[in-house]
């Protein structure tokens, strides 16, 4: 098996007085979709912005393609390959559609066809390409958001909850566009809270409670174990 | 794959209460200079008054400009600011003196270069002094206003002191260069050569700032990292570098804002600087922190109020410009024109 994209290993995290992460270990293998699941509060946003270098670990090693990544800022990992939707979207909400992709386009300008590409996934993107992205729908502020993170290749995206608060049309297209990704053969790190969605791209699944990584696995066995499920969340998924 | 669902976009219909509320902050100079007009009555008078005080703005705007957008961007409580307008004005002085045989020819092009060089050199030094107070007085407070204020102000009575020790306490006299002496008359009235000037230089400083925050990506980045800086560094941006950036260049501009203002009053002081920030301070409140076109409105909205209020009740002129503040924030309390912030 090859090693995988990103680990983390003993990772702990403070905000303020706070101890959140409590030696998070885990790993995301290459070309796969892993879901990181959990109730809320257990720590996974944390985790993802740990990973992404906008909170420091406090101990613990991140490595990133084979690198050790820790003492790297956002911006150099972002360099590095990883790709961010954050649960807030992260919309600059004073710049246009258009201003928001060139931002991302972190090499240049961004690339014709893949912005093409990216209008056909997200139409409403193309139709709001001068507006300010302050003016969006919740729905089409988060298809910014993706469509940002996917404006240039990247070897692992973090999404934080892309389908938080949208509608069921939206949410399907969410899921399109990120299968799409998938079949290109990005490696994503995906926290949801939607068990249905979960079952529909991940291959993988981390389930976190209190700070740690408390269970890892194919996402194929947590989806079919409701006694499982149970017992690392608390209920079963089988209404999701 | 499922493609999202499209919409066209249906555009709301502004009332035109709306849209005059949009660009009411445009629209208060053209009215405050009617009305200054209808007040003054003399139009002679009136127009000498009007170019004053937009050249007066346009000066207020150089020095403010950079403190806003180092307040917007950096949230940083810079009271040293003062400090460069002063360090400016006595470097770009010096030059100035040193350059006394193009100050006293009689050639335009010889006066405008002695000007470009002294300007050149106390946006250089400025800018220099600026690098290394971010490093060493700045960087150790982010994120703390108290501590901010403290260390700043605490900055800025080191380096009139240090202005002092090299230039003297003495207050310093100068003449404005040959060819700037003096006005040229336009419909009756006297209008000053240097303000002519100053009011060309504001509007190219204003023109040229917007077109590199509207138009660059630096600007881009600078217009996110204001709104939202942790994802500025998630896509791939090293904003501390900007900041950095940023911190320079509004301290040279109020490195620029010095020299003009030496020449403006043909008098410089350690303390000029410091005396300018309570100005500088109303304007970048009024014109909402961070916004660049806010702070232009509302250096010209004081530098015209200030003059038109000297002339009509010479004892109000003191209280004019915090009267003025007092309004707009009444009216929008977070400026005239508010920058989205984030996180």
């Amino acid at each position: 098996m090859s090693e995988p994209i990103l680990s983390l290993e003993a990772v702990e995290t403070d905000i303020a007085q706070y101890h959140i992460l409590k030696g998070v270990s885990l790993s995301v293998p290459r070309g796969q979709v892993t879901m990181l699941l959990g109730r809320n509060g257990v720590g996974k946003t944390t985790t993802m912005r740990t990973i992404m270098g906008l909170l420091r670990n406090k101990a613990g090693q991140i490595r990133f393609d084979g690198a050790e990544i820790s003492g790297e800022l956002a911006s150099s990992r972002c360099r590095a390959g990883i790709g961010f939707v954050p649960e807030d979207m992260g919309i600059f909400s004073a710049l246009t559609v258009e201003e928001n992709m060139i931002l991302a386009a972190v090499s240049g300008a961004p690339d014709r066809a893949r912005l093409d590409w990216l209008f056909t996934v997200f139409p409403p993107l193309k139709t709001f390409w001068k507006a300010p992205a302050g003016t969006l729908s919740g729905g089409q502020k988060q298809m910014l958001s993706i469509a940002r993170a996917m404006i240039e290749d990247r070897k692992l995206y973090l999404i934080d909850e892309p389908t938080k608060g949208l509608a069921p049309a939206i949410v399907s297209t969410m899921v399109g566009a990120l299968r799409e990704l998938k079949r290109q053969g990005a490696s994503i790190l995906m926290v949801e809270q939607n068990f249905a969605v979960a079952r529909a791209l991940g291959d993988h699944c981390v389930v976190m409670d209190d700070g740690r990584a408390t269970w890892s696995g194919a996402m194929a066995d947590l989806a079919t174990d409701h006694a499982l499920q149970e017992r690392l969340m608390g209920l079963s998924m089988e209404a999701g | 794959m499922s493609a999202a669902p499209d919409h066209t976009p249906t555009f709301a219909k502004h009332s035109i209460t709306d849209r005059i509320g949009q660009a009411a902050p445009y629209l208060l100079v053209p009215v405050l200079i009617l009305a200054g007009f209808i007040a003054i009555g003399a139009p002679t008078s009136w127009l000498t008054l009007t170019v004053s005080g937009l050249a007066m703005g346009m000066m207020i705007f150089i020095m403010a400009s950079g403190l806003t957008l180092v307040f917007g961007l950096m949230d940083i409580i810079n009271f040293g600011h003062g400090a460069f307008i002063s360090l400016g004005a006595f470097v770009g002085v010096s030059v100035l003196f040193g350059l006394g045989g193009w100050t006293d020819a009689a050639s335009l092009p010889l006066n405008i270069a002695a000007i470009l060089l002294a300007i050149l050199a106390a946006m250089l030094l400025t800018g220099a002094l600026a690098w290394a107070f971010e490093r060493v007085i700045v960087r150790p407070v982010y994120g703390s206003h108290l501590k901010q204020i403290l260390i700043t102000v605490g900055a800025l009575i080191v380096i009139e002191e240090a202005i002092h020790v090299i230039w003297g306490g003495e207050e310093t006299f100068l003449n404005r260069p040959n060819a700037l002496r003096g006005a040229v008359t336009f419909a009756g009235a006297a209008l000053e050569k240097y303000r002519i000037l100053a009011v060309v230089v504001g509007l190219a400083i204003f023109f040229g700032l917007r077109l590199v925050l509207q138009r660059t990506k630096i600007g881009l980045i600078v217009r996110a990292g204001v709104e939202n800086p942790d994802m500025v560094e998630a896509l791939g941006y090293r904003l501390r570098l900007v900041f950095v950036g940023v911190f320079i260049a509004g301290s040279a501009l109020a490195g620029l804002g010095g020299v003009m203002w030496a020449l403006y009053e043909q008098v410089i002081t350690a303390g000029m600087g410091e005396n300018m920030m309570v100005l500088i301070f109303i304007v970048v409140i009024i014109g909402g922190l961070g916004s660049v076109e806010g702070a232009f409105v509302g250096a010209l909205l004081v530098g015209l109020l200030q003059n038109y209020v000297a002339f009509l009740e010479p004892k109000l002129a003191l209280v004019s410009n915090i009267g003025l503040m007092t309004v707009i924030l009444l009216w929008r309390p977070q400026g005239m024109m508010t920058v989205a912030k984030g996180s």
